[in-house]
Parts: structure tokens; sequence; C-alpha cells
């Protein structure tokens, strides 16, 4: 096993050199010169620039540029923003806590649902619940995120008054975020009603982000499970005279995991990178809005380490997945 | 009193052509530590109306029968949850392919523990201890190792094994095993099948065995149950059945046999067994049996007397004085 983690380790400096170069190389080939945005509507004299694009180093050539990147990199600098000034490793992890925390709680919430509607739908195929279910799934997959999201805001918050529209938590609260977690710092705190603002503040976000997923685990898991209800092995488990509730939950949906945990890592990996529609609506401080604004800003090292970082994060869930396998199904940890 | 007696067994599949009749009017009995085999070709019917005794048929499958009674208890009129008790604890069946009827999540120790908790009850150490009792009973080596192995890391040999130990981990009172050695190479079958002989000698259940093997048979069975396209064409006991079989279907499988054969190329019955939509009128046999006449042909047999095994046959074989007369 731990020849395998390290095997797979190995395999993410390429990757990683990778996605240095193209998120080096993407934001340079945009069109949009940082230095004429960073100066505005006043513009600036030709020395001044010449003096600007000295201290970037942009006057040198680009393999230069990009050598001086990656060593940067690799001793952990990814520089500091040009907008800011402050150094993106900071700017990225001030931010990130609130997208994953956002991300784990909307999987929490797809899975939750997903998995047993999935089963459900699968232990009772062509009838009513199945019918529902699949069609349910089938709209949340096909609507749009911001329709969805400004109906939910609409009904939960405006008519009925029971969630509030946007940001992590209500302004009356203030303490220290040593996490960043805002669940975790608002229970630290101590102050009373900080948590359930929290809470009340996460649920709108968490349903609109967790919906699309919610509908792929769910399809994912009826198609998987109705594969493996055929099975000789559930046979056996039925001539053990066990229930079907164990049956279905224990002995098929352990084998029907697998697919399932697939679509489930791929989905993280897309929330990782930003939900940026959803991180808009409802104001989250996350750092899918702080990639959009950057690329619009020219702002070459937020938009290059900001992409590495979240490629690193998602090579990690990537991995975790492929490990998660061999411990669903042993048949897959032969190697 | 047998300890399973069905009546006038029939299951039906609804399919999108109609429906379809698998078993057709089977009656069955078992006593208390018989070995029963059942006997046929693919399609015969002889999986399903055990499938059906076990309420283990998918929801196309209709089953109706006069008396489905086992060890007493009305099994037509039971309840789902009634029948769980029943099922896996005294009523167990073991299947053709050890490989894929066991779960490859689990280890083989826990499926086997399941079992073992949801009937008995018992407690942990209660469980692991009978677990490597039955292990050792079915002949696994090193069985506390081997509870810890997933099915993948064992042969199919271990797996049917294991296959046994589960479904006699409740000791049941009837052990139905359907083809249990098919699957498996010749020395393996042996092996397999002398544990199952052993295991009803020591353990006195009823032992069901549905096969295609005549050599099986004559190996292990008492009593001989002969199916064709779903009815039960022939019963006797194994010895007489082998001396004088009634039904000219039996008798064709017999000469089928190897060691029976004196001609040069082995004797084969043409033809195969009618389905859903080549159905005989008559005899459902008639179609590739050599002594069929017109009346074959048109009138379905019905069974004879128990002195002729209840040949579903009008020229039975071996028949003796009686038809002369």
């Amino acid at each position: 096993m731990l020849n395998y983690v390290i095997g797979r380790l190995l395999t993410f400096v390429p990757t990683f050199v990778g996605v240095t170069l193209i998120s080096f190389g993407f934001i340079r080939v945009l069109p949009g010169d940082p230095i004429i945005v960073m100066a505005g509507e006043r513009g600036l004299t030709d020395e001044r620039y010449a003096e600007l694009e000295a201290q970037f180093g942009f006057d040198r050539p680009i393999y230069e540029q990009f050598w001086e990147y990656l060593t940067g990199v690799l001793q952990g600098d990814l520089g500091n923003s040009f907008v800011t000034k402050r150094p993106v490793w900071d700017e990225f992890f001030a931010l990130f806590p609130a997208t994953l925390e956002l991300s784990v709680c909307a999987m929490i919430f797809a899975v939750l649902l997903g998995l047993p509607a999935g089963v459900i739908a699968a232990v009772n195929r062509g009838k009513f619940y199945d019918r529902a279910l699949m069609s349910t799934a089938l709209i949340g997959y096909s609507m749009p995120i911001f329709w969805w999201a400004l109906l939910l805001i609409i009904v939960f918050s405006g008519n009925l008054q029971w969630t509030p529209v946007s940001g992590r938590i209500d302004l009356i609260y203030y303490f220290p975020d040593p996490t960043g977690f805002m669940l975790i710092d608002s229970l630290r705190s101590g102050q009373s009603g900080a948590f359930t603002s929290a809470v009340r503040h996460l649920v709108l976000p968490t349903i609109v982000l967790g919906t699309i997923p919610l509908a792929v685990i769910a399809r994912q898991t009826r198609s998987a499970m109705l594969e493996v209800l055929g099975e000789d092995y559930i046979r056996t488990a039925r001539a053990k005279g066990l229930t079907s509730g164990r049956i279905n939950g224990i002995h098929a949906l352990r084998n029907a995991l697998i697919p399932v945990i697939t679509v489930i890592g791929l989905s993280v990996g897309t929330l990782l990178a930003g939900a940026i529609l959803t991180e808009t609506i409802f104001s989250w401080p996350g750092i899918g809005k702080w990639m959009v604004d950057s690329i619009f800003r020219r702002d070459y090292p937020v938009v290059q380490g900001g992409l590495l970082l979240i490629a690193v994060a998602v090579m990690i869930v990537n991995l975790t997945v492929d490990m998660l396998y061999g411990v669903i199904n042993p048949k897959i940890r032969k190697r | 009193m047998s300890l399973l007696r069905i009546r006038n067994l029939s299951v039906a599949f609804s399919t999108s052509s109609g429906a379809f009749r698998a078993v057709d009017a089977v009656d069955l009995d078992v006593d208390e530590g018989e070995i029963l085999a059942i006997v046929g070709e693919s399609g015969s019917g002889k999986s399903v109306s055990m499938l059906a005794l076990m309420g283990l048929l998918p929801w196309t499958a209709n089953v109706t029968a006069d008396e489905i009674t086992f060890d007493g208890k009305d099994l037509l009129r039971i309840d789902t949850a009634g029948r769980r008790k029943i099922v896996g604890n005294d009523l167990a069946m073991i299947f053709q392919e050890p490989m894929s009827a066991l779960n490859p999540c689990f280890t083989v120790g826990w499926q086997i523990k399941e079992a073992l908790r949801y009937h008995l009850g018992l407690d942990r150490t209660a469980r692991h201890r009978r677990a490597i009792e039955l292990f050792e009973q079915v002949g696994i080596p090193d069985p506390e190792k081997r509870l810890s192995a997933f099915p993948h890391q064992m042969s199919g040999g271990m797996n049917q094994r294991v296959m046994i130990a589960m479904s006699i981990a409740c000791k049941p009172k009837l052990l139905i095993a359907d083809e249990p050695t098919t699957a498996l190479d010749v020395t393996i079958q042996a092996q397999i099948l002398d544990l199952l002989a052993e295991l009803r000698n020591e353990t006195g259940m009823g032992l069901v065995l549905i096969t295609h093997d005549m050599g099986v048979v004559a190996e292990t069975a008492e009593r001989v149950s002969v199916q064709y396209a779903g009815q039960k064409i022939e019963e006797q006991t194994a010895a007489k059945l082998f001396d004088k079989p009634h039904h000219p279907y039996t008798a064709a499988l017999l000469d089928a046999l190897p060691e029976r054969s004196t001609e040069r190329l082995l004797p084969t019955i043409p033809g195969v067994v009618p389905g859903q939509f080549d159905r005989p009128t008559g005899c459902l046999f008639s179609p590739r049996c050599k002594l069929a006449d017109a009346l074959c042909k048109t009138t379905p047999p019905m069974p004879a007397g128990k002195e002729l095994g209840e040949v579903r046959c009008h020229y039975p074989l071996h028949a003796g004085e009686r038809i002369a007369s």
C-alpha cells in the first residue's frame, strides 16, 4: 500500500510541471497587458511602463520568466499579487477554506440523499418511486444553477424569511478564524447563535451547489445497483434469509459503490475548482470568484498560483479516490 | 410424514411474448436424512422448482401449488418475514458457481458469521468459534487464517466448501445443492460430493441434489426424480432407476453414459428440450422419442402409479406383466 502511494505521488511530478506550464502559458496567451490594466484609465508614460516592465521581469525572454517562476514554486514561493501585493499563498489560504467548507457540505448533502435515492430507485425499478426519483434527478441535473439559486432565494429568503441571502455569517458576530472554516470557528468562539447563523448561511449554497452532484450520484447509484442486483451473490444473500434492507444496503451497495465513488471524486474536483456561479450569487468569499476577478485583472501570479494549488487539491482528491477503490473492493487491491 | 412435501407445483414466467411454463405440475417429497437427486437437461425446470421453494425467484415468476409444506410449516401461505426465519436456517441452498456466489467485497469469515448472527444470535466469540468449527467440518485447512480471506484469494473448490460451510452453519434440516460440482474440475467434484454425503450422515439433514450428471446421481443419490421440460416424468429409487428405467427419456439418458456404452460412438438424444414456442400438444418428449406413435403426439400422458415410478408415458418400459395382462 505504501509503495502504491509513493508510486502515485511520483506521477504527480509530471502533472505538476505540466500544470505550471499550462497555467503560465494560458494567462500570457490571453490578450491584454497587466501593466496597462493596472494603470487604468489614466494611462502611463513610456518611461514608467518600461520601469514597471523591468520590475515584473516582462522584458526578459519568456523561458527565463518561466524558469524563475518554476524555481520560485519549488521553493514554495508563488509570488505576490500584482493588485494587492500580498503573497498568492496567503490569499489562497484565506479564501480556500470557504470553498472547501461549501464543497464538503454540498458533497455530504449530495451523497446522503443521492445514494439512498439511487438504491430505492434500483430496488423499485420501473415502478412509481423509480420514475419519480429519476425524473426529479433529471430536472435537478438540467436546471440552470443561477435560476435554481434565485428561485430558492426568492422562496426561502424572500417569502419565508428562513435563510439569509448572502455571506457566511451575520455581521453582528465577530471572532478570530484560525481554521477559516466558519462552522468550526463559530463553535470555538462560544458566542451564542454564531454557529446557528453559520449553518443558516450555508443551507442554500449547499443545496444549490449539491444539486447537480446529487442528481449524478443518484443516477449512477441506480445503474450500478441494477447491475449488482442481478449477481449470484445477491441470490446467496437472499438464500441466507437476510432482510431486503440488509441485502440492498450492505451486500449490493458495497459492490455498487465503485462507479459511484468515481463520480463523487470527479464532482469534488469540479467543486474545488470553485463554484463560480454559486459563490457569486451568494457572495460567498471563495476561490471561484477570486480566480475570475484575477483573470480579468491579468493578475498573472494569482492566476498561475491559484490554478496550481487547485490542481494539487484535485490530484489529492483523485489519489484518495484511487485508494478508496481498494478499501471498498479488495479485488482491486491485488497489485 | 415427509420433511418436504410439494404437490402440483407450477411456475410460469411472464415474458413479453406471453407466459412461459418453466415448472409444470411437479410433485416432490423429501424425507428426513434422505438424498434425492433431481435430474434433467438444461431448461427442464430443476433449479426453478427449488428456487420457487426458497422464494428466490424474480417477481416475473408466478408460483402456484396445491401444497408446499416444509417441516410442518405451510410455505404457500407464509409471509416474507416468516419465510426469512426458515430460509438460510432450516432450509439452505448452495449454488453452481462458487466464485460468483460469494460476495467479493467481504471476507468469507464475515459472510459465514453473518448467518450465525442473524439466525442464531451468537455473540462475537461464539460466532468465531463456530465459524472455525464449520471450516474444519468442510475440510478447509488452516481455518483461522482462511476466515479473513476474500473469495478471490481462494480456489473454486475452496469457495464451494465455504458455501457449504455457510449453508450448514445453522444446521439446516434440508440442504438443496443446485449443481454444486458443475463448475469444478473432476477431482474436486468427487471431493465435494463425498463431503455432502458425509455431512448428511453426520447431521441427518435431507439433501436435494440438482444435477444433469447421471454419474453424480449414481454415486450419491438414494432416490431420483427425472424432470423433462418442467414436468416430473419419473421417480424411483436410484438402484431401480439404473436397473429398470420406465421412461424412454430416462433410458436414453442412461444409454448416453460412457460407461454403459457398447458402440464406438456414444449414443445421444437428438433435438433439444422444447421451449416457449415449440411445446408439443401431446407428450412433451414425443418429438425426440424413438417409440412415439400417433397417440403420443396428440394426448399428453398422465402419471402412472407408484409401482411404475409415476412415469408420464403411454408405453412405459420394463412394465413387465402388468401391461401385458
